[in-house]
C-alpha cells in the first residue's frame, strides 16, 4: 500500500483527479442550486466537437489545442442555450438537451471523420469518451491546478453576489447586480471544471462529477458555505478513491471508479442524511401513523363510553378490533404506556377489557373538538 | 446634485408616463400613465393577467419597456437604486435554498456594500434589528425551508427593511400567509408610510383595499382610475377594471356604496 502511494504515475492520477474533485464539487453546487444540473452535462458533451477541432488544427494529440477547443465549444454551446431561454420560450431543460445532442452529434461526426483519414497519431482520441487518468502527466497537473485555482479564487471573491444571483436572481437585479454577467461567469466557470474532467472521467460521465457531490452535500448541511465546502470534500475523496481502488485493481478505468464511489456518497446520503433522507422520512411518517392509529383507538373508546352513558365503561378489545377491521393491541398498549387507557375486567366476561382514564377522556375531548365535532 | 430644473417630476415618488410593455408583441402593460405622490401606502388592484407584477418589474429595470419612461423622485431607477426597497413574490424563489433566515435578510445589505466587501458585525446587528422588527428574532438562525409560508414573507419584509429605502415596492406580500401574518405586516405597513416612506404594494384582495390603504391604481392593462382611494373605488370603476367577473364585483360594489352612504 506504501509502496502503492509513492508510485508517480499513481501519485499524479491521484492528485489530478483530487483536483477535480474539489473543482466540480464547488461549481456544482452552484450548477445544482440553480438547477442547472443538466448543464454540467451538456457542457461535457459540448466539449467532444472542441476536442476533434483542437486535434485537426493541431494536427495531433497536443492537450494544449485539444483543451482549448473543448472550452470553446463547451461554452459556445452554454451560451447558445442561456440565449435561446431567454429570448423564446424554450425551457431550460428543453434548451440544454437540445445543444447537448447537437454538439454532441457534431463531434461524434468529426472524431468518425478523424478516425477514417488514416491519420496515425488519431489513436487514442476515442480516450476522451471515457477518460483514460494514466494518461495524466505532471505537466498537465500544472493546468489543472491553474485552472482550480483561479475558480476557487473567483469564487471567494464574488462569493456574496453568486450566492444572491443563485438564491434571487429577480433581487439581485434590483439591487443593480449585473445577473447575466455573473450566470454567464458561472457557466464558464463550469465549463472549465468540466475541461479539468475530461481527460479523466471523460465526456460521457463528466456530468456526474458535477451534480453527485453537490447532490450528496445538500443533505447534511443548512448553509451554502457547508455545503460547497463538504462537495470539494466528498469530490476529492471519490477522486482519491477511485485513482486508488483502478492502481489496486489493475485494469480498472479511474475514471468510472470515481464516478461510482460519488455516486455510492449520494446513495447513502440520499438515505441517512438526518432531517432530509428517506429514512428519516419513512420513521417520520412511520411515528405518525402510530399516533393517527392511537387517537382513532382513543375516540373509539371515547364514542363507546359515550354510549353507554358511563365514563368507565370498560369496552371489549375484540370489540373494538372488530371495528377498526384490525388488530388494536399495538395501539391500546401505546396508548396504556401513555397513561390514556388502562385495562380492566368485566365480569362475567373473561376477555381483555379496556377503559379511559381521566387524562384519556381529557385527551379524546381535546382530538374531537380539534376536528371540530361534537361529542354525542 | 443636478438643479431641480434637470429632474422631471421630482415631486413625485413615482412617475410613470405612457408606458408600454409587451411579451411576444402582446402588450401587457399599454399606455400606463401613474404618478404616486410621496408618504402614501398605495395599492395596485386588478384582475389576473392586468400587468401588475410586470408594472413593478418595469420601474424596478428588471423589464424593458417597448415605451416609455420611469422616474423615482425626479430621476430613473437607476439613479435612485439606494433610495428603493423591493420585495419580490415569495413564490419566485426556492426556499429550499441552504441558508438561514438572517442571511436572507443580510442579503438587503449587498447593494449598499458593494463589490468583494463582505457583510460584518454591523450588518448582522442590522439584520438582527430588521428581524425583530417584523417579530422573527427567534428565528435568525432557522434554515429558511422550514418556517412556514407567513414567516418566510416576513423574511422577505425584513430584507426590504434593511434597505432603508425611502419607498418600497411588495408583490403581494399578503399571498397565502395567515392572518396574524397579514395583520402584522399591515402594522409595519403603516408605520413606514408614517414616517414619511412610500409604498406600492400590489394587492389581490379586494376586501381589504379600502381598510388597508390611501392611494389605488385599478388597472387591466390600462390604466382604469388612480387617486385617493376614496374616489377610486367605486362600483363603476370595479366594474371597468374587472368586466366579466360580474358576479363578485356587483357584491364589492354594494359594500363600496353601503360603506360610503
Amino acid at each position: 500500500m506504501l509502496a502503492l502511494l509513492q508510485d508517480y504515475t499513481i501519485q499524479t492520477v491521484a492528485m489530478g483527479a483530487a483536483m477535480l474533485g474539489i473543482i466540480s464539487g464547488v461549481l456544482g453546487s452552484f450548477a445544482v442550486l440553480r438547477k442547472q444540473s443538466l448543464l454540467g452535462d451538456t457542457l461535457s458533451h459540448a466539449a467532444l466537437p472542441g476536442i476533434c477541432l483542437g486535434f485537426i488544427v493541431a494536427g495531433g494529440r497536443e492537450l494544449g489545442s485539444i483543451l482549448v477547443g473543448a472550452l470553446v465549444t463547451g461554452a459556445l454551446a452554454a451560451l447558445l442555450m442561456l440565449l435561446l431561454t431567454r429570448n423564446s420560450r424554450l425551457k431550460t431543460d428543453a434548451g440544454l438537451g437540445i445543444g447537448l445532442s447537437v454538439f454532441f452529434a457534431i463531434g461524434v461526426v468529426l472524431l468518425s471523420a478523424i478516425q477514417g483519414s488514416g491519420n496515425a497519431s488519431q489513436g487514442g482520441l476515442e480516450s476522451f469518451l471515457f477518460g483514460q487518468a494514466a494518461a495524466i502527466l505532471r505537466s498537465d497537473l500544472w493546468i489543472m491546478g491553474g485552472i482550480t485555482i483561479a475558480a476557487l479564487g473567483l469564487v471567494a471573491a464574488f462569493w456574496k453576489e453568486f450566492k444572491l444571483v443563485s438564491f434571487d436572481p429577480v433581487f439581485a437585479a434590483s439591487i443593480g447586480l449585473p445577473v447575466v454577467m455573473l450566470e454567464v461567469l458561472l457557466t464558464v466557470m463550469i465549463a472549465l471544471a468540466v475541461v479539468v474532467g475530461l481527460q479523466m472521467v471523460g465526456v460521457v460521465l463528466m456530468a456526474a462529477m458535477v451534480i453527485a457531490p453537490a447532490v450528496a452535500a445538500r443533505q447534511w448541511t443548512r448553509r451554502l458555505e457547508g455545503m460547497v465546502v463538504l462537495a470539494a470534500a466528498i469530490g476529492m475523496a471519490g477522486g482519491v478513491f477511485g485513482a486508488v481502488m483502478s492502481a489496486l485493481g489493475r485494469g480498472l478505468a479511474t475514471g468510472p471508479l470515481i464516478i461510482l464511489a460519488v455516486s455510492a456518497v449520494v446513495l447513502v446520503s440520499l438515505l441517512i442524511a438526518p432531517g432530509r433522507g428517506l429514512l428519516w422520512e419513512a420513521v417520520r411518517r412511520w411515528r405518525l401513523r402510530g399516533q393517527l392509529e392511537g387517537q382513532q383507538v382513543l375516540t373509539t373508546l371515547y364514542g363507546l363510553a359515550a354510549h353507554h352513558r358511563d365514563p368507565a365503561y370498560p369496552s371489549e378489545q375484540g370489540s373494538v378490533d372488530a371495528f377498526h377491521g384490525t388488530a388494536t393491541r399495538g395501539a391500546l398498549a401505546t396508548l396504556q404506556r401513555r397513561g390514556l387507557v388502562r385495562p380492566a375486567r368485566h365480569a362475567p366476561e373473561s376477555t381483555r377489557h379496556w377503559t379511559l382514564t381521566p387524562a384519556g377522556i381529557a385527551e379524546a375531548e381535546r382530538i374531537l373538538g380539534a376536528m371540530g365535532r361534537e361529542a354525542s | 446634485m443636478p438643479s431641480r430644473g434637470s429632474l422631471h417630476e421630482p415631486d413625485l415618488a413615482l412617475h410613470v408616463e405612457d408606458l408600454t410593455v409587451a411579451y411576444q408583441s402582446k402588450p401587457v402593460l399599454w399606455d400606463v400613465d401613474l404618478d404616486v405622490p410621496p408618504g402614501v401606502m398605495a395599492a395596485i388592484v386588478g384582475p389576473n393577467g392586468a400587468g401588475k407584477s410586470t408594472l413593478i418589474k418595469t420601474v424596478l429595470g428588471l423589464v424593458t419597456p417597448t415605451a416609455g419612461h420611469v422616474t423615482l423622485f425626479g430621476r430613473p431607477y437607476r439613479a435612485q437604486r439606494r433610495r428603493v426597497g423591493y420585495v419580490p413574490q415569495r413564490s419566485s424563489v426556492d426556499w429550499d435554498f441552504p441558508t438561514t433566515a438572517l442571511d436572507v435578510v443580510t442579503m438587503g445589505l449587498y447593494g449598499r456594500l458593494g463589490w468583494l466587501r463582505r457583510p460584518g458585525r454591523r450588518e448582522r446587528a442590522e439584520a438582527e434589528h430588521a428581524l425583530e422588527l417584523v417579530g422573527m428574532q427567534d428565528y435568525a438562525e432557522r434554515q429558511i425551508s422550514q418556517l412556514s409560508g407567513g414567516q418566510q414573507q416576513r423574511v422577505f419584509l425584513a430584507r426590504a427593511l434593511v434597505q432603508q429605502a425611502d419607498v418600497y415596492f411588495l408583490d403581494e406580500p399578503m399571498a397565502g400567509v395567515d392572518a396574524t401574518t397579514e395583520r402584522a405586516i399591515v402594522e409595519i405597513l403603516h408605520r413606514l408610510r408614517d414616517q414619511g416612506k412610500t409604498l406600492i404594494v400590489v394587492h389581490h384582495d379586494l376586501q381589504t383595499v379600502r381598510t388597508y390603504f390611501d392611494w389605488m391604481l385599478l388597472l387591466n392593462v390600462r390604466v382604469v382610475a388612480q387617486g385617493p382611494v376614496a374616489a377610486v373605488y367605486t362600483a363603476e370603476n370595479l366594474r371597468k377594471a374587472y368586466g366579466g367577473q360580474i358576479a363578485l364585483i356587483e357584491r364589492e360594489a354594494l359594500a363600496a356604496g353601503e360603506a360610503r352612504a
